[in-house]
């Protein structure tokens, strides 16, 4: 079977990071497995988990009041989940559902916020990670936004 | 010869063959010239003028047949007057078509290379002739890849198609919709995050383009990003023409006729006119 370490140092948003840094994210990290159909997290919840999706797909749910949930985005193999649980007041946004099943390994918010403050290298190092992926979010967001697709494209 | 002489102006008649309904708002007229010494031969990613009578001329791209089979394929979104009107015409009766006009996608050029194919909504139309001839010589290209967004699961095209490019030709089919509710268990989010998704080999890739302007131009940024080089980007520029032959200057981008030097452009000569309001 393979290590925690290793399974995180080939997902590619921890590509080419340096070995001590793994190993102490390694120590924040747990794996899991949804199974098709089951969320993830709530809207609302605490948000202490940042999910690094190893096989599986998960949709990003909102739910207009008095409407069926509507996804806005979906995020499978290679990406991530969730950044709530780096910026205050640490609350997730969507509801996060298991499209089918998915395998993640699980980050420990907190213990990674912890590993972070104390040492600021590594707190760089994840949020330009983290950033670029964050932007592309917004720049796939204003898209959806432009509705390119209707009648006056 | 009659044929030889008549204006590139002049539309001929062809008869509706069969109407395929694709989607809620868009069609396909599959058509055969009334004239039987009319060839229908035509390049992937060129267009005719179609002429709905009394009523007016819009440019509409080739969407087919596969090779060997009979016909000109046009998959049209009812958008407006003339396409409104192409959309009440029934089996048997008549269009007048000008064409094919236009520049080709680089299906020759291509060999030897994966191809990264981009289409969004309506933009998969020019495309597919370009796929089926990909998928006629198979074996010359490395992986090929579809990526494809719409706006919502029902407004995908050629659906019934998906699984023969994937399971025949092995082709990387990705699709996406930009909103969906949970029946869809697909992608949702644009069409450029599905770049990253994919596997191909950025350098030696051609990547063909087509949707709407502002699609496109996150696409190439994509494809950039991923280091796809420029020159083996191609892009289209649909805006509106009225002659389709160069003469009338109303689809003028830059220093290019969209009709008769488009409407398939390499993103590198283009690059400097693209995205830029006032052209
Ligand atoms: C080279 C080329 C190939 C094309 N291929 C296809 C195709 O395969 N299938 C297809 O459905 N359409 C295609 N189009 C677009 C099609 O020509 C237009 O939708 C059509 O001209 C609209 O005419 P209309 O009279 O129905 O609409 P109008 O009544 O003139 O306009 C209705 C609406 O459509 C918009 N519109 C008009 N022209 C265009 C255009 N060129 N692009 C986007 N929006 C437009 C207008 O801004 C308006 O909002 C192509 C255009 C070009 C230039």
């Amino acid at each position: 079977m393979k290590s925690l370490e290793s399974i995180l140092g080939n997902h590619p948003f921890f590509e080419n990071l340096a070995p001590e840094y793994l190993t102490l994210i390694t120590g924040c990290a747990s794996n899991v497995k949804f199974e098709a159909g089951e969320f993830i997290y709530r809207q609302d919840e605490e948000a202490n988990n940042f999910y690094i999706i190893r096989e599986g797909k998960v949709a990003l749910e909102v739910c207009p009041p008095g409407k069926k949930p509507i996804t806005v985005q979906t995020v499978s193999d290679g990406e991530i989940l969730g950044w709530a649980w780096l910026i205050p007041p640490y609350h997730c946004q969507f509801d996060a559902q298991a499209v089918e099943l998915t395998r993640a390994i699980v980050l420990d918010g907190r213990c990674l916020r912890t590993k972070c403050v104390e040492d600021h290298t590594l707190g760089y190092e994840l949020l330009s990670r983290l950033l670029p992926v964050v932007g592309r979010t917004m720049e796939a967001t204003r898209l959806q936004l432009l509705d390119i697709y209707g009648n006056n494209d | 010869m009659e044929t030889t002489m008549q204006s590139p102006m002049t539309p001929w008649p062809y008869r509706i063959e069969k109407v395929i309904r694709e989607t809620h708002d868009t069609f396909s007229l599959n058509v055969v010239p009334k004239d039987s010494s009319r060839g229908m031969t035509f390049n992937p990613g060129q267009f005719n003028m179609l002429y709905a009578f009394g009523v007016g001329e819009v440019p509409i791209s080739i969407s087919g047949p596969k090779p060997g089979e009979q016909g000109m394929i046009h998959t049209i979104r009812d958008v407006g007057v003339v396409t409104g009107a192409l959309h009440q015409l029934k089996k048997d009766q008549t269009v007048g078509l000008r064409g094919p006009f236009g520049s080709a996608w680089p299906i020759e050029e291509s060999k030897g290379y994966d191809i990264v194919i981009m289409a969004g909504g309506i933009g998969l139309a020019p495309l597919r002739p370009a796929l089926y001839a990909l998928l006629d010589q198979r074996d010359k290209f490395g992986e090929i890849v579809l990526l494809y967004g719409v706006r919502k699961p029902e407004d995908l095209l050629f659906t019934k198609e998906f699984e023969t490019w994937r399971g025949k030709y092995g082709v990387q089919v990705k699709l996406t919709v930009d909103t969906a509710d949970r029946e869809w268990r697909g992608n949702v989010g644009v069409v450029n995050t599905l770049i990253q998704r994919a596997d191909f080999d950025p350098i030696n890739t051609v990547a063909m383009i087509c949707g709407p302007e502002v699609m496109m131009r996150f696409a190439v940024s994509e494809l950039k990003r991923q280091e796809v080089p420029e020159n083996q980007i191609f892009i289209t520029m649909e805006r509106n023409m009225k002659c389709a032959v160069g003469f009338c200057g109303h689809c003028q981008f830059g220093p290019a006729f969209i009709c008769k030097d488009g409407p398939i452009f390499r993103y590198d000569k283009v690059k400097q006119f693209f995205g830029i309001r006032e052209i």
